[in-house]
């Protein structure tokens, strides 16, 4: 893990620290925007503390995905990973979240409530990473066919393994 | 023009009206399908772009009477399946080929319809053949709007020789 460097949070994100005292961020700073580390338990208060933040408001959510690494290694200390990009629109800037979820449970509250557009991003997640939002409402396949079994894009799954659809589901219940 | 016709000594015929050939009816009917080709194109990748080409003035495949693109398959002879398929799509190509009323002629346009292209992953059906019987493939990614063009003819030709019906029972058969 990279060292932990306080002020470069504060700097960038004041009151980050102050809010979540007792608790450590781990963060890289990647051309001016921070790469924040997140304990799982805590994702949606941190998110939360963003959004409603008084002077760096982080009001859109650009993206989230889910990332297999395989295997636990150095920087990565868990199989799984969701990352979060946040954008604030009045400063211009960007944050991104990285929670790490390990392979027995990868399982991590949904922030579909704080962010709209993260309801369908979550469901992309789970159809193809197999990540568990708990709390979101509707948590089906997305891209994948409703007859799809398994995650495709973990990395045990085999690439070459088609599964066939027998017939197309009625254009309902997106 | 009648007159020019009967004032020249060279004319072979004399009047021609009376000028007939023979053929067989199955012949005359080929002929009659492939200059007049209905077809439906099932687009879903850049293919559709290129086929958007060959129908409009610069390439203009009306001149291979085959101008008149239809969206209801029942209206369609002729399904040109125009980029990727993947395996959720699958049952939806079916069922518009299935739609399709008697003749009915498929190409696959492209590497995505014909082999799953470089798409070798688990989301792809590796060829729309795995569930409709294709007469006429066209390689490239895209095939150029000759490519399309040369396809067509391949397939008109395929017609004139008959045997397209026999063809798919063909495949028909082996799929039982």
């Amino acid at each position: 893990m990279p060292e932990i460097d306080t002020n470069l949070l504060e700097s960038k994100i004041p009151g980050l620290m102050a809010a979540f005292s007792g608790e450590t961020f781990s963060v890289t700073d990647y051309r001016g925007d921070l790469m924040v580390v997140v304990p799982a338990a805590r994702l949606r208060e941190v998110v939360r503390f963003l959004k409603s933040h008084p002077s760096l408001p982080f009001e859109m959510m650009m993206d989230l995905f889910a990332m297999d690494y395989s295997k636990k290694l150095p920087e990565t200390p868990e199989r799984f990973a969701v990352i979060y990009q946040l954008y604030s629109v009045t400063a211009g800037r960007r944050v991104h979240l990285k929670v790490f979820l390990p392979e027995e449970k990868p399982e991590v509250e949904s922030i579909h409530d704080l962010y709209a557009a993260a309801n369908w991003f979550e469901r992309e997640a789970w159809d193809l990473f197999g990540v568990v939002f708990v709390g979101h409402p509707h948590l089906i396949r997305i891209l994948c066919h409703g007859d799809f079994v398994g995650h495709p894009l973990r990395k045990d799954y085999p690439s070459d393994q088609y599964q066939r659809l027998k017939n197309a589901a009625p254009v309902s219940g997106l | 023009m009648k007159q020019d016709l009967v004032s020249n000594p060279n004319s072979p015929a004399e009047d021609h009206h009376d000028v007939a050939f023979t053929t067989r009816l199955e012949d005359f009917i080929n002929w009659g399908r492939k200059n007049s080709l209905w077809p439906l194109p099932f687009g879903t990748a850049c293919c559709a772009i290129e086929y958007m080409s060959v129908v409009s003035s610069h390439y203009d495949v009306s001149r291979f009477g085959a101008e008149v693109v239809r969206f209801s398959p029942r209206q369609s002879d002729c399904i040109l399946v125009l980029g990727t398929v993947v395996e959720k799509m699958g049952p939806i190509l079916k069922q518009v080929y299935d739609q399709m009323l008697e003749p009915k002629w498929v190409i696959a346009v492209g590497v995505c319809a014909s082999s799953g292209g470089f798409y070798r992953a688990y989301h792809v059906m590796q060829g729309i053949d795995e569930i409709v019987p294709v007469d006429v493939y066209v390689p490239g990614c895209p095939p150029t709007p000759e490519g399309i063009i040369f396809g067509l003819m391949k397939l008109q030709e395929k017609i004139a020789k008959g045997g397209i019906v026999r063809a798919r029972d063909r495949y028909k058969l082996a799929r039982k």
